[in-house]
């Protein structure tokens, strides 16, 4: 076997392109992916046209709301590039430099402020279905985030009027009366008074107007604590049922890996077995030379060590950027091992059955990509069935128990990698009977 | 000659591929230093029975008895596949070099070395066999065939992808093997070749074995119509209803 080894490695060095595109194809692949899923989308270009006079604010019992907070809110959540007319912002729209255009009216304060109508704004775009897509998808989450962290002053300056009635003060408005009495203070004020009246009409009539006031100094209390429930009715506390949270940029370079791990195994074995057959060297070989399953193991194990090889040296390199912890470097071993044997079967499986370089070398591409995509579709976000038939597929494929057991390996994650890996074996097993079934004609 | 032992023997050997009946009872002997021919309209059995000879498909019936008795595996029976089996991104001697490793030659340097004077290509020794032509291809895959010093080589139409010239200097090499006594087995349909080169031809058509003597008797055969082989050949395949 030593020898076939040595043949397929001289040969390998002899076809620097292949060996060029194996690498770097898959590596820029993976890092593309790893980048799409690490960083979070870039905030879009939203042209605002602000037709509110400066300073502008919106009466709350007592209190002032800039309208100016509003849009502070808004532009938290896009990169607003601020027009003077709803004119240019439609121009800007229409020739793509911005993805929508936001007009908030002159009028937003006033209509706030009346209680009686809702305020609205413009949101103006174009583009072709995904566009209009992602403007609706972006500009609702950022109009909602607005609106409750608007919701939210709004309801601290009515706590804070509330607050006031209760507790008494001054109104801080200027020329506004000084000291007033808070509504919880009067029951004890009357209380003293009515001690000190004899029984009578009057003593009674005080009586029920302090009754009265503690049962509004009651509610009122109960209002501002409802006030604070209703700006956030529902607030969210995560509980992660298994294993340790991932960062996200941790587990891009997982996938990154994975992909590259996969892609070189994978279509190296492929190449590799399809192409003795198409050198008819095949039949040479297995004349008594060596036997078909020693053939397979040769080129499983070869394609499989090239994908270590880079896999291993692209997590050491990612570790430059990235924090992984090189404590667990064992168990990068194991599943970078693991799943570059997986795929390496799967590989010679391919080659064994698709007879010729090129055919092996698009069938393992078409197979591959594919897969690699439908093991990162969380579950829950398709159907149930489809989501059925993808678990299907991504278990009888080596990719999601590779990504398991690496995302094990490197980021702690659960399920813990002993399963993927009995998973992977299993895999690797599976694939070279295949293999070996393919092998069977040597023609 | 008749007195020695056959170099190969091969009984009653048959190949089914599902109901198709690829191969039926052939039997035949092969004698030291012979050179046999074996014709046959195209599907008549040749590379099927050749690849059965090399070791590459077994038969469904039948024995194959000769040199691998003696030796071990493929060393038994060298073999040359119509297409040449050979790796394009190494050199000839590498190839060279691969198979007598694999082949397990005991002296791998001497044996490449002897071979690439035999089949002169000693100057292309170090060329890339994608740069080769498809003559000194066709000489490279008969050199593996032989790398291992066989009693017996088989050659699944050695000729066909070479010119005139070419072809000559094959003839004239494997003539120099049956002189050395290893016998040469080869399927063709040219049959200029069987009559000017071959011993002994076996005719074959739809997997029956038809014919086994001398290239003269198969003319002999063809009646009196008959100018040459290929003419007795034809007629010979029409009067069994081929």
């Amino acid at each position: 076997m030593r020898w076939l080894l040595a043949k397929d490695l001289k040969i390998l060095s002899r076809s620097r392109m292949l060996v060029a595109v194996l690498v770097i194809y898959p590596v820029a692949i993976a890092l593309l992916i790893g980048l799409a899923i690490s960083r979070s989308p870039s905030k879009p270009r939203v042209a605002i046209v602000d037709e509110t006079p400066p300073g502008q604010t919106i009466q709350v019992g007592s209190q002032r709301v800039e309208v100016s907070e509003y849009a502070a809110q808004l532009f938290s959540q896009i990169q607003p590039v601020p027009v003077a007319s709803r004119a240019q912002a439609v121009a800007k729209v229409k020739a793509g430099d911005v993805l929508a255009a936001v007009v908030i009216p002159r009028n937003i304060a006033a209509r706030l402020s009346s209680n009686l109508v809702p305020a609205h704004l413009e949101v103006i775009y174009d583009g072709d279905a995904l566009e209009q897509s992602l403007v609706h998808s972006t500009l609702n989450s950022a109009l909602a985030q607005a609106n409750l962290g608007f919701s939210e002053q709004i309801q601290q300056a009515a706590a804070e009027a509330l607050e006031r009635l209760l507790q008494g003060g001054n109104l801080g408005v200027l020329g506004g009366p000084q000291n007033l009495i808070g509504l919880s203070q009067i029951p004890a004020g009357l209380n003293r008074i009515i001690a000190r009246l004899p029984p009578g009409a009057d003593r009674a009539e005080l009586e029920r107007i302090s009754q009265f006031a503690q049962f509004g100094a009651q509610n009122l209390l109960l209002s501002k604590n409802v006030l604070s429930t209703v700006s956030q009715p529902i607030r969210v506390q995560s509980t992660l049922l298994h294993g340790r949270r991932t960062p996200l940029n941790t587990f891009a370079v997982v996938v990154a890996v994975t992909v590259s791990l996969m892609f070189i195994s994978v279509l190296l074995a492929a190449g590799g077995v399809a192409l003795e057959r198409e050198e008819h060297a095949l039949m040479r070989l297995v004349r008594g030379l060596i036997s078909r399953e020693r053939l397979l193991v040769e080129k499983g194990l070869l394609s499989a060590g090239c994908a270590f090889v880079v896999a291993f040296a692209m997590l050491a390199g990612i570790s430059a950027f990235v924090a992984l912890d090189w404590s667990r470097v064992g168990q990068w071993i194991a599943a970078l091992a693991f799943g570059a044997v997986a795929f390496g079967a799967l590989g010679v499986a391919i080659g064994a059955l698709a007879r010729e370089v090129r055919a092996a070398s698009l069938l393992a591409f078409l197979l591959s990509l594919p897969l690699a995509f439908l093991a990162l579709v969380p579950a829950g976000s398709v159907a149930a069935g489809v989501n059925n038939a993808i678990d299907a597929v991504s278990f009888v494929f080596p990719f999601k128990a590779a990504l398991q057991a690496l995302d094990a390996a490197v980021n702690g994650a659960s399920p813990s990698i002993g399963s993927p890996l009995i998973h992977l074996a299993a895999l690797t097993l599976l694939f070279g009977a295949l293999a070996r079934v393919g092998l069977r004609r040597a023609d | 000659m008749a007195a020695e032992p056959p170099v190969l023997s091969v009984q009653g050997i048959e190949k089914r591929y599902g109901e198709r009946r690829a191969l039926r009872a052939i039997s035949f002997d092969v004698g030291p230093g012979e050179l046999v021919a074996v014709v046959g309209p195209n599907g008549a059995g040749k590379t099927t029975l050749l690849s059965i000879l090399a070791g590459v498909q077994r038969p469904s019936a039948g024995t194959v008895v000769g040199p691998a008795s003696e030796l071990a595996g493929a060393r038994a029976i060298g073999w040359a596949p119509q297409e040449p089996a050979l790796y394009s991104k190494l050199t000839v001697e590498e190839n060279l070099q691969l198979f007598a490793r694999l082949e397990k030659v005991a002296d791998p340097h001497g044996a490449v070395h002897s071979m690439l004077e035999h089949t002169g290509l000693s100057e292309r020794a170090n060329e890339r066999v994608d740069r080769l032509s498809g003559g000194n291809r066709q000489r490279v895959n008969v050199a593996l065939g032989l790398i291992a010093d066989p009693r017996m080589l088989a050659l699944d139409e050695p000729s066909s992808a070479l010119d005139p010239r070419q072809r000559a200097r094959l003839w004239e090499f494997l003539g120099e093997l049956a002189g050395r006594r290893t016998s040469v087995l080869f399927s063709t349909h040219h049959l200029g070749e069987v009559s000017r080169y071959a011993t002994r031809a076996i005719v074959l058509a739809d997997g029956e074995l038809l014919f086994d003597g001398a290239p003269g008797d198969l003319i002999a055969l063809g009646g009196p119509d008959a100018e040459d082989l290929e003419g007795a050949f034809v007629a010979f395949l029409a009067d069994r209803g081929h």
